[in-house]
């Protein structure tokens, strides 16, 4: 059986300008196998700049790769032309991060939900069509009769964030890749369109990539999670190992700055060692080193490997390289569906 | 320090935490929208002291945003403030001239808006945009002075010198948060509001964002109103938590009562939402929609997504009052005239 969708040993270099011999490489030969007879959901974590909304733009094709393949349903997803790639626009339906930025200001609510529904041709009739749109708002917690015939800026904040993934709502993808879809909204809101979404990946059988920074409700919603650091994949397996016992220092440095709605908790035991922002560039070794108050001299020279640490984890530290090693390649198999 | 920003922020007026340095009185916003008449803000009291951190949190679309753009006046058509007043340090914004309402901004009060990051000029370096804002408020300043000046604020909020010449595009997001928050508190103001300063960024970066905005707080001596979501922030950052629904204030209290006895059965719920790493695949959110602004049901707002209705709340609008020591709320299990 051919996967859904297929990441092969794939990075992603930026240079800076032509003649500018700066580059970043926002990721670094990641692969992953989802599965179309096992939906899941997927989390990928990391702070900002770690390359999430990198992998989220390869993955629907709007950047290319600088190397290795993504393939869809067994064809790359650069190969793919007519009727295959409308099917791939389709069935990869995205949410994006920013909500200001999505959509265009001249289109009332109504014009960018019901546009993908003509173009993909989801409904028999106008009447059908309203009623696609209708259950979609209600479902994420808008009053339809109130929004319908809005433009953007005369939604709030959340709202717009809400419209977003009533749209992917309205097409029923098979691979759903939401950028940070609710960190607009209220915790109750958060909590119905998680649902809905996780509704979504029971009833419909969709696989979503759930790209957040909020490791709580990646709990609630995935099964495994990834968690980058600048393009590398620092720890993964399931949520329950991973979110309730971190092994590496940045995963730990991650849960530790959680704000919990606690207020007997305080905010972050550790120090924040050093800040992102006199952070140069990549050091030959672990990507981490300079912000790592655990590391070593033979952390310097190169790039720790993944070191499994039980059948569902896996953290790339030189603290666990009694562990055995794991190819990058592999990195699927960490991950319970 | 400069003369001109010490007439802003005389170092004597920081500490008296006597007096009140916000004061908002009945403000009304509606919006006049194709479908009829929306009261996004619908009648508003509130009052902070020097130094006092209060989180607005509520529904998304409750008003929050609202409240904080009629505070800077800055609320465009279809929308108008029906009514109120804004007293920012004894001068009220809403008897202010447009001339020195624009001199008011950033100087008196500041607002660092929703998705900030994204509204930095994109083709402007860092500096030319700090410029812009001293340009406006302090033009006789000498340029090197304004530059120094502009320096020290990016270096308050954990950026370096250099930034002043980048273009935002060479900053991260949460580089790019904290030029904003610079450019909000270039001119010292007495009340600063964030509206979500942290919610596209990771935990740590927020965790360092949030510090930033502790300590400069606490330098200037500033009234900070953070409005968000993120429950775990106003947990660890705020004094006092004011719950928003429909346009109005179901309840203001200390941030430990709010956490661990919410009186507003909204706020109860609210509360009862927030994940936690115990209850797996328990989403709580609450029942029910929240109502149109078009047609808000009568009494209190939220009485159709009440556990606890009773025949008053559908008749009658509660009044938003003091019931304990620092506490207000808007709810008729706390009234004596429901109980009789
Ligand atoms: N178009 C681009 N040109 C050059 N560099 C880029 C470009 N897009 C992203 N980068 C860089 O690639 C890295 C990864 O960026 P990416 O946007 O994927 O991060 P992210 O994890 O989504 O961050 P955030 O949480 O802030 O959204 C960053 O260092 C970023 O500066
Ligand atoms: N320009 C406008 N025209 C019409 N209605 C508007 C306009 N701006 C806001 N509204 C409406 O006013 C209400 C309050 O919006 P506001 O932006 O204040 O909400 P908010 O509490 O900040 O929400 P969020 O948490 O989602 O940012 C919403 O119902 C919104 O749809
Ligand atoms: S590999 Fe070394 S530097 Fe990297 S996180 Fe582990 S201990 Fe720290
Ligand atoms: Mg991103
Ligand atoms: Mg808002």
């Amino acid at each position: 059986m051919t996967a859904l969708l297929e990441m092969k040993n794939v990075s992603k270099v930026y240079s800076r300008g032509l003649l500018s011999k700066i580059s970043t490489t926002a990721l670094d030969n990641m692969s992953l196998t989802l599965k179309e007879e096992t939906p899941t959901i997927v989390t990928v974590a990391g702070e900002s700049g770690s390359g999430k909304t990198t992998l989220a733009m390869l993955l629907l094709g709007f950047i290319e790769a600088t190397a290795g393949q993504i393939i869809y349903k067994g064809t790359d997803i650069t190969k793919l032309r007519g009727e295959e790639r409308m099917t791939f626009r389709r069935e990869v339906q995205a949410v994006f991060q920013d909500p200001f930025s999505v959509f265009n200001p001249f289109y009332t609510v109504d014009h960018l939900l019901s546009v993908p529904i003509k173009k993909f041709k989801l409904a028999r009739n106008k009447q059908d069509a309203f009623e696609r749109m209708e259950e979609a708002l209600t479902a994420v917690g808008l009053q339809p009769n109130e929004i319908i015939g809005r433009y953007p800026h005369q939604l709030s904040g959340g709202q717009r964030q809400r419209i977003n993934v009533a749209r992917a709502l309205v097409l029923r993808p098979k691979l759903l890749i939401a950028d940070e879809p609710v960190s607009m909204v209220d915790a109750s809101l958060r909590a119905t369109i998680l649902e809905t979404l996780q509704n979504l990946q029971r009833s419909y059988g969709v696989s979503i990539i759930y790209i957040t920074h909020d490791l709580t409700t990646a709990y609630h919603i995935a099964e495994s999670i990834v968690v980058l650091y600048r393009g590398q994949v620092m720890e993964a397996g399931s949520v329950d190992d991973v979110i309730k016992k971190p092994q590496h220092p940045y995963t730990r440095l991650l849960i530790d700055s959680i704000p919990w709605p606690d207020i007997n908790r305080r905010w972050g035991e550790t120090e924040i060692e050093a800040k992102e922002s006199e952070l140069s560039d990549y050091s030959k070794g672990c990507r981490f080193l300079a912000r790592c108050p655990f590391a070593m001299e033979k952390c310097q020279p190169a790039p720790p490997p993944l070191f499994q640490l039980s059948q569902f984890q896996a953290a790339a530290c030189y603290l666990f390289d009694q562990h055995p090693k794991l190819a990058s390649e592999q990195l699927t198999e960490l991950l319970p569906v | 320090m400069d003369t001109m920003l010490n007439v802003a922020a005389k170092e004597s007026d920081i500490g008296q935490a006597t007096k009140p340095v916000l004061e908002l009185e009945n403000l009304r916003v509606s919006y006049y929208t194709d479908a009829g008449r929306a009261i996004a803000l619908d009648g508003v009291d509130l009052t902070l002291m020097a130094g006092e951190k209060l989180g607005l949190v509520g529904e998304s679309g409750s008003g929050k945003s609202t409240m904080a753009l009629a505070m800077m006046r800055m609320i465009k058509p279809p929308g108008r403030i029906e009514e109120g007043r804004v007293i920012v340090d004894d001068t009220d914004l809403t008897a202010l001239s447009e001339q020195d309402m624009l001199r008011a901004r950033l100087s008196k009060i500041s607002y660092i808006p929703q998705g900030a990051m994204n509204s930095l000029n994109p083709v402007l370096r860092v500096g030319a945009q700090l410029m812009d804002a001293m340009k406006a408020h302090v033009p006789d300043m000498p340029k090197d002075e304004m530059q120094a000046h502009c320096i020290r604020s990016l270096e308050s909020v954990d950026l370096k010198a250099n930034v002043f010449k980048m273009f935002p595009h060479e900053l991260s997001g949460g580089m790019k948060q904290r030029v904003c928050i610079a450019i909000g508190i270039l001119l010292k103001p007495k009340v600063i509001i964030a509206d979500e300063p942290t919610s596209a960024l990771d935990v740590v970066t927020q965790r360092q964002v949030m510090e930033t905005i502790d300590r400069v707080q606490k330098q200037i001596g500033a009234t900070v109103i953070l409005i968000g979501h993120d429950m775990g922030l106003m947990a660890q950052f705020v004094d006092k938590v004011a719950v928003m629904y429909t346009g109005r204030f179901m309840e203001i209290s200390p941030v430990r009562d709010m956490f661990l006895k919410p009186a507003h059965p909204y706020a109860q719920a609210l509360i009862r939402s927030l994940p936690n790493l115990e209850n797996k695949g328990v989403f709580q959110g609450i029942p029910g929609i929240a109502p149109s602004l078009l047609s808000l049901p009568g009494g209190c707002a939220f009485h159709p997504r009440c556990p606890f209705v009773m025949d008053i709340c559908r008749e009658q609008r509660p009044p938003f009052e003091t019931f304990q020591e620092n506490r207000q709320v808007a709810c008729y299990l706390y009234t004596e005239k429901a109980r009789s």
